[in-house]
């Protein structure tokens, strides 16, 4: 389970492919290692037979931006391979060329050595190309066994025999060595993870022999990420080619056989993940180191003052929070997923917000009851969910950009909202101009522009929560470098990650939160084995402090 | 929004662009997005009208049709706050027939009760926006469903009360505003009060558009939690946009009353045209997208279509019909924009952004 909390190698260090053995892998000692290094070792692309499927030069302009540069690409049966790259790298886009949902300008598809062209995506699944894309197609008052039969329900004298339905799901479910989802369940009642399970085994009950999945983990808690690794794995085993989307380097080393890295929308390299290692692919990916890739702490600099402080905060999900957040210092904290991380900073928050004790901002007392109180008192909360909770993605970069102003401090609208460009244009944004959409903009865009909506209130304290998340490489660095910077101005900033090689790269102490409490705290430069020692429960509250 | 211009409002001035996403030319704007056909269409419309009846286009005939076209526009304006915010109002027709049917029992030709009855109006027109708002925002009542019971509500009350005959009259001084004007306006002829009043309240639409809180309206209808993350207080900014909608249905009332006099079906019917007019402006259905100004160049339209139709000799008995097909068409329209593909890229290439751009 730790590991899925671990995405990413630490920065200067763990070089090692799969960064240092995680320290619980319930499925990872069958699982994993095996695969890789027994995996086909006869790899080398000599005298294999014919790839199931390869795309040589597929070209793709829309509107006259060229998209995809010739890009080559081909999967064997019965391997996992990755397909990386920074966002706007044409992963995307060669998914769905791939998926028959965009026609390719140029290039072939050749299916066992015979060309083919999917101009519908139904003409790929029939060929048997299924891909799941982050957002289900499935039928959420349905049961399971219905989804997966959806539209080829065996039939029985005119009528759909869902008892056959129910026992052919059932002998799928077995075959691929899910247990504890019942065929009859209704798909609503799912988790995400559940229903993603759902979306494969409809592929496979279609005899798909090529599944691709765009970021499959994006949206999965801790445990969840195992169901679908020794699934994915499952599909390796029956000869299936799995195309795998992920922005996650620790996935791609754990469950890859190659790799094929974009950028910019040229083909840079397609490597055998045992001869690759995590610096190698990023630096492919971005052009430059990993060890390059967060700002330095101001050298030796003491904190200012106290900002934030709370003193035994709690609510449902959280009880005994203590914390003090400096002025001029980045707090990381780190913990596993439903350890209350977000429970936390939406607390500080005012949303889902402490039901029992006390806290400050800058030496006054103030307790948020709604966001509206918290921004009145000084906190910004850059939330995890950027699309759903950050951002108006219909409407200009400059409105999103003034939203808190607009919404909670219309007085000093006009002084503070006369900053907004110089905001955003120190972030670094690209975009047509402050009137595009936000919608139009790449992940790591969008979060600019959210970080700019709270710069923009000039905070006492700034809780980020996952602000990497969905943004790619390259814009991590201009996030990183403004954080810091507004930690050097004096803000406290509180860095919520589950990337643990973030918080270890970038805070100046580290807390980790364990089952709604605070476990531990740990300095700068802390292992990240002693973190997930205190996130997972196995070193004692509080000893390190 | 440019920056510079944020505290100062626009200025007041002829064409004034829309109140989001200021691009570059303003007059090339009107083209594009989901407002662009209705600018389109408001012109075809014109010509159709000028070709049939050369006269029209006199400058007292305008002035004439647009004094009959302002209470209309009035009632997009209203509805546009609504429907920008991710809302509905489809009481505001039965409220302006309850409002002339107040104001004409209340007054019953006396002078000396105008200024009060029209009080009156207001505190009622405030109380039924408040209702609205706050059954929708703080009960979670779906709007549509809200204000289509307070329409029912209204408009059962105003049969029930005056059994379909509504008594009194309304005051000489009441109809000034719907039916006379400045006299012996050179070259215009008469110059209505109605469109004065209409030029007022345009403008304080744009100027609230640009506001604080015309900007949180259009988050709030876009995307509900990231305003309310963002410190908004969602139910009130929808409440004051139920509130607007009705206030200024009131106004609308007393234009229609002052026009067309009282009778108790004067209102019916007014939520689906102001409700047309909103869709065909391209305003989105379910909040967020849209401009005031198409909304209002909608409702133009929309009575442009009318007169259209009378120098047709259609009878006006197809109105119901015609707004109809309007409605689905132009949300049929509005759908499809951003799913085809000459709609969805961005044409230019992107930059970073210069700070001394605006």
């Amino acid at each position: 389970m730790g590991v899925n909390e671990v995405t990413e190698p630490g920065p200067g260090r763990g070089t090692a492919p799969t960064g240092g053995a995680a320290p619980s892998d319930p499925a990872g000692a069958g699982g994993s290692g095996q695969s890789r290094s027994s995996h086909r070792p006869q790899a080398p692309q000599t005298s294999e037979p014919a790839p199931l499927l390869r795309m040589t030069g597929i070209e793709k302009s829309f509107l006259g931006v060229r998209v995809l540069h010739g890009v080559g690409l081909d999967l064997r049966a019965g391997e996992v391979h990755a397909l990386v790259g920074e966002n706007g790298a044409g992963k995307s886009t060669l998914m769905k060329v791939l998926a028959g949902v965009h026609r390719p300008d140029a290039g072939r598809i050749e299916l066992d050595g015979a060309p083919v062209r999917f101009e519908h995506p139904l003409q790929a699944q029939r060929a048997g190309v299924s891909t799941v894309f982050q957002e289900f197609n499935l039928l959420p008052e349905r049961s399971v066994a219905e989804n997966v039969f959806l539209g080829r329900e065996p039939r029985r004298r005119g009528l759909v025999d869902g008892r056959r339905m129910t026992a052919d799901t059932e002998a799928l479910l077995g075959e691929l060595g899910i247990e504890r989802l019942d065929p009859g369940a209704r798909v609503r009642n799912l988790s995400v993870a559940e229903q993603q399970v759902v979306e494969i085994v409809k592929a496979v009950s279609r005899d798909a022999r090529i599944i691709s999945m765009d970021e499959p983990t994006a949206a999965l808690a801790g445990a969840e990420v195992e169901l679908l690794y020794r699934l994915v794995r499952r599909l390796r085993e029956r000869g299936v080619a799995v195309l795998y989307v992920s922005h996650r380097l620790k996935e791609i080393f754990e469950l890859g056989d190659r790799i094929t890295v974009l950028k910019d929308g040229r083909l840079v390299d397609t490597a055998d993940v045992a001869a690759s290692t995590p610096d190698e692919l990023v630096r492919k990916m971005v052009g430059r180191p990993m060890s390059a890739f967060f700002p330095d702490r101001a050298a030796g600099a003491a904190p200012g003052p106290v900002r934030l402080r709370v003193e035994g905060g709690g609510n449902e999900q959280l009880d005994g929070i203590d914390l003090e957040l400096r002025g001029g210092e980045i707090v990381g904290l780190a913990g596993l997923q439903g350890s209350g991380r977000t429970e936390l900073a939406q607390a500080l928050f005012g949303i889902g917000r402490f039901t029992r004790g006390r806290m400050w901002v800058d030496g006054r007392p103030v307790l948020p009851r709604s966001p509206r109180q918290a921004v009145r008192a000084g906190l910004a909360l850059v939330s995890e969910d950027r699309k759903a909770e950050g951002l108006a993605l219909n409407q200009p970069v400059l409105a999103n950009a003034r939203m808190v102003l607009d919404a909670v401090l219309p007085g000093s609208a006009g002084r503070r909202a006369r900053r907004v460009p110089e905001i955003l244009s120190s972030l670094e944004l690209v975009a047509r101009g402050l009137d595009q959409e936000v919608r139009f903009l790449s992940g790591g865009n969008q979060q600019k522009v959210v970080m700019a909506k709270w710069l923009a209130t000039e905070p006492a304290v700034m809780v980020l929560d996952e602000p990497t998340r969905g943004v790619d490489v390259g814009a991590r660095q201009a996030l990183y470098t403004r954080v810091r910077e507004l930690a050097d101005a004096g803000v406290a900033v509180l860095l919520i990650s589950s990337e643990l090689s973030e918080v270890l790269g970038m805070a100046d102490r580290i807390l980790v939160l364990y089952d709604g409490r605070i476990a531990g705290e740990l300095p700068a430069g802390a292992e990240e084995e002693a973190v997930m020692a205190l996130a997972t429960g196995r070193a004692a509250r509080g000893a390190a402090r | 929004m440019t920056v510079d211009q944020a505290p100062a409002g626009p200025p007041p001035g002829a064409p004034t662009p829309p109140a989001e996403r200021p691009a570059a030319p303003p007059a090339l704007r009107f083209l594009g997005g989901a407002s662009g056909p209705v600018f389109v269409l408001l012109i075809l419309i014109f010509a159709g009208i000028f070709t049939l009846n050369p006269s029209f286009a006199e400058p007292p005939s305008m002035m004439f049709f647009l004094r009959q076209a302002a209470p209309l526009i009035v009632l997009a304006i209203g509805q546009y706050l609504v429907i920008v915010s991710g809302e509905f109002d489809l009481s505001v027709g039965a409220l302006v027939g309850a409002q002339v049917v107040i104001a004409a029992a209340l007054i019953d030709g006396e002078e000396a009760r105008t200024l009060p009855v029209l009080g009156v109006m207001l505190v009622f027109g405030l109380m039924v926006g408040l209702v609205n708002g706050l059954i929708t925002t703080l009960l979670k009542v779906p709007s549509i469903i809200t204000t289509l019971g307070t329409m029912l509500v209204l408009s059962g009350a105003i049969q029930l009360w005056t059994g379909g005959a509504p008594t009194g009259a309304l005051s000489e001084s009441f109809r000034v505003a719907g039916r006379f004007g400045i006299e012996d306006v050179p070259v215009l002829g008469q110059l209505p009060w109605a469109l004065l009043i209409l030029v007022a309240v345009a403008l304080a639409a744009l100027v609230l558009m640009r506001s604080s809180y015309g900007r949180t309206l259009v988050s709030v209808g876009d995307n509900e939690t990231a305003a309310a993350f963002a410190g908004a207080r969602v139910w009130l900014v929808r409440t004051g946009a139920f509130v607007l909608s009705a206030l200024l249905a009131t106004l609308a009332g007393v234009l229609i009353g002052g026009y067309a006099g009282v009778t108790a079906q004067v209102g019916d019917g007014l939520e689906f045209a102001a409700i047309t007019a909103v869709v065909l402006g391209g305003v989105v259905l379910g909040g967020g997208r849209g401009t005031v100004v198409a909304a209002m160049a909608g409702a133009l339209a929309v009575e442009g279509l009318f007169t259209l139709f009378n120098q047709l000799s259609l009878p006006s008995t197809i109105r119901p019909s015609v707004q109809g097909l309007i409605i689905i068409a132009a949300v049929a329209y509005a759908a499809r924009q951003g799913s085809l593909p000459w709609q969805r890229t961005r044409p230019r290439a992107p930059r970073t952004v210069q700070p001394t751009r605006r």
